[in-house]
């Protein structure tokens, strides 16, 4: 075994002794000075998943997040140096992990937040005039074709996740109540925004971003016959979502 | 080895300080005596959003310094190309006054452990050293500055001093030293060295940026002093002496307060600042 | 719904849409709930606690520690276990379940 290799497995199993041929500066084994390093590893990253998921974390509270962390990371470590982006593993992990498994609005809710945190980093786009939908004549509408920013995100969540995030991100806000929840994530200016969508939503908005015209995504899979397609434009508008109309044909 | 390009950085013979998004406003209300800010060049790899917009403001009021603390530089495997081809990416647009990195490695094939861990200095480290910095100097079309590591063990495996190690490096490849004083110190203190002679002893002529951090102090198995390079906390007055006697003896190098955890609020960082500036303004150029 | 009247619901519905979209002041859009990540998961070059027991904590590491006693606000939300509507209230399970042998 290399000595990175050894050095390495020991950082995240405390129960594999510290690495041969380390020292203090008598020569004798390293002991807690190696522990430095194994602090290092799991506490920053354990304190990253922390705040990147702060919903999560109240929700299991703090001591049980930072056993869960503990899992998680030994098995999910970061692939690449970004702890931007770092956790999009965590909600496929949530899923699996024994002792939340009643839980079982946990990883949606892990979701809406990692979609919070690629929204936030998302490539800049320009801004929507809605002059042009506007100008379109009504019979033109349903061939109306939509460019969506890469900021947005969609959650179709079986469970209320946008009311839990919001029980724990906003003071006063209500009880979540036992619903399936669709949820816009967009970035109107530099803070993404979560927003409640009609049911059916989420397909709606997926639907358009694919390239389907306003009537065909009426259409797709998922968007129910009594659609609320006031509300979705409404929201899909209001979240910045688009950033230009194509060219109906 | 880059000999055409003549000097690691660009940067300001002042201070500056690392930059956290929540100085944004400070830092451009009321710098004082700030010329440059650094960056960690791992949180500005993203697509877009307010990270990049405010290093787009920042980059046209101050100098920028871009630190590295993925790319590990001192690892056994080959560099990350995709990381090294993010960082092209960053230096390519916003053409900073400088590029610095650690002499650490921080990657192993388990994934990123996001510390920056030790090596021991051997003539086979010190190749595959400098074959990583010569391929990250080619890739940027510039030269590098590496900084000194805080220690906390030693190794056994070790067959020359860190001094040599970062010497031949200069000389293998041409990349300059970051000097941080507080890593110094807190090498010295937990290996029972002189902090004074390291320095002493140091290539100076090859410094382009020195750096000054709050470090926090506990205790070995055997109740001996480890003190941990936590940048939590105010530099310590026997490290502000160190800086003192490394620019009397060195010259005037840009000079960075590091605060990178337990944020104070901005005019105690700005007067760190103050501090150093104080004792650049000192020395004669 | 024939074309005709589906070509007169959507009409209706961006009609609508675009005319609270222009009503809807900045500052108000502006004021909804935002997350703030500007810090969210930032690297930077600092250690940690030092010699603390954190990373070396093997109770920590099987997950001896999970606690039911600091549970968090899962104990407030009153849902099902499962989706379905499975009625039995989700909570942290107990400690002595998974425990590896």
């Amino acid at each position: 075994m290399s000595f990175e290799t050894a050095f390495a497995a020991a950082l995240l199993d405390p129960e594999r002794p510290a690495p041969e041929g380390l020292f203090d500066p008598e020569g004798r084994p390293a002991g807690k000075r190696y522990d430095v390093y194994r602090n290092n590893v799991v506490v920053s990253l354990t304190d990253a998943l922390g705040v990147a998921f702060p919903v999560i974390r109240a929700l299991v509270g703090e001591a049980n997040f930072r056993v869960l962390a503990r899992a998680f990371l030994a098995g999910h470590p970061p692939r690449d140096p970004r702890l931007m982006l770092w956790g999009d593993a965590l909600p496929g992990f949530l899923e699996t992990y024994p002792r939340v498994r009643t839980l079982g609005y946990l990883p949606d809710v892990a979701r809406l937040e990692q979609a919070m945190r690629e929204s936030y980093h998302a490539a800049d786009a320009p801004a929507f005039d809605p002059a042009g939908l506007a100008a379109l004549p009504p019979e033109k509408l349903t061939e109306a074709t939509f460019a969506v920013a890469p900021s947005v995100r969609l959650l179709s969540s079986r469970w209320p996740a946008l009311s839990i995030w919001r029980y724990n991100a906003e003071p006063g806000a209500p009880k979540p109540q036992m619903a399936a929840e669709d949820v816009l994530v967009s970035r109107p200016g530099f803070d993404p925004v979560a927003r409640l969508l009609p049911t059916g939503g989420a397909a709606f908005a997926g639907a358009l971003a694919g390239g389907a015209p306003l009537g065909a995504a009426l259409g797709a899979d998922g968007v129910p016959a009594d659609f609320d397609l006031d509300a979705a434009l409404t929201a899909l508008l209001q979240g910045g979502a688009f950033t230009q109309t194509g060219d109906p044909s | 080895m880059l000999d055409a390009t003549p000097s690691p950085n660009r940067l300001p013979c002042a201070t500056g300080v690392g930059y956290k998004a929540a100085y944004f406003d400070a830092i451009t209300a009321d710098p004082g005596p700030v010329a440059w800010v650094e960056i960690h060049a791992e949180n500005y790899m993203g697509e877009g959003g307010r990270p990049l917009a405010q290093l787009r403001h920042l980059a046209e009021r101050f100098a920028i310094s871009v630190h590295g603390v993925g790319l590990s530089i001192g690892g056994e495997g080959p560099l990350d190309r995709d990381h090294l081809a993010r960082l092209k990416h960053l230096i390519g647009w916003l053409d900073p006054a400088s590029f610095s990195e650690h002499l650490a490695w921080s990657t192993h094939e388990t994934g990123f452990l996001n510390d920056l861990l030790p090596l021991p200095y051997t003539q086979a480290t010190l190749a595959r050293v400098a074959d990583h910095i010569d391929e990250v100097q080619d890739a940027l079309g510039r030269r590098m500055l590496l900084e000194n590591p805080s220690t906390y063990l030693a190794f056994q495996a070790s067959e020359m001093s860190e001094i040599d190690f970062l010497s031949a490096l200069t000389r293998r490849t041409g990349c300059g030293l970051l000097l941080d004083v507080n890593n110094v110190f807190v090498s010295a203190t937990n290996q029972q060295t002189d902090a004074t002679s390291y320095i002493d002893a140091f290539p100076l002529h090859t410094v382009g940026e020195i750096h000054l951090g709050g470090h926090s102090e506990d205790a070995d198995d055997h109740g001996a002093p480890l003190l941990i390079d936590s940048h939590d906390a105010p530099v310590v007055d026997p490290v502000w002496a160190l800086y003192a006697h490394t620019i009397a003896r060195g010259g005037r190098k840009p000079t960075l307060i590091e605060w990178d955890s337990d944020l104070p609020d901005w005019p105690v960082l700005r007067a760190e600042a103050e501090r150093a500036h104080g004792v650049l303004e000192g020395v004669r150029p | 719904m024939s074309n005709t009247a589906k070509t007169l619901a959507v009409a209706g519905a961006v009609a609508a849409a675009l005319a609270a979209h222009a009503t809807t002041p900045a500052h108000a859009q502006a004021k909804e709930k935002c997350f703030g990540v500007s810090l969210a998961g930032e690297n930077d070059c600092a250690a940690g606690p030092g010699t603390t027991c954190q990373g070396t904590s093997t109770v920590d590491y099987q997950g001896n520690a999970w606690t039911l006693v600091d549970a968090g606000t899962c104990a407030e939300i009153e849902l099902p276990e499962m989706a379905d509507g499975t009625p039995r209230m989700g909570s942290l399970e107990e400690l002595d379940r998974d425990l590896p042998a």
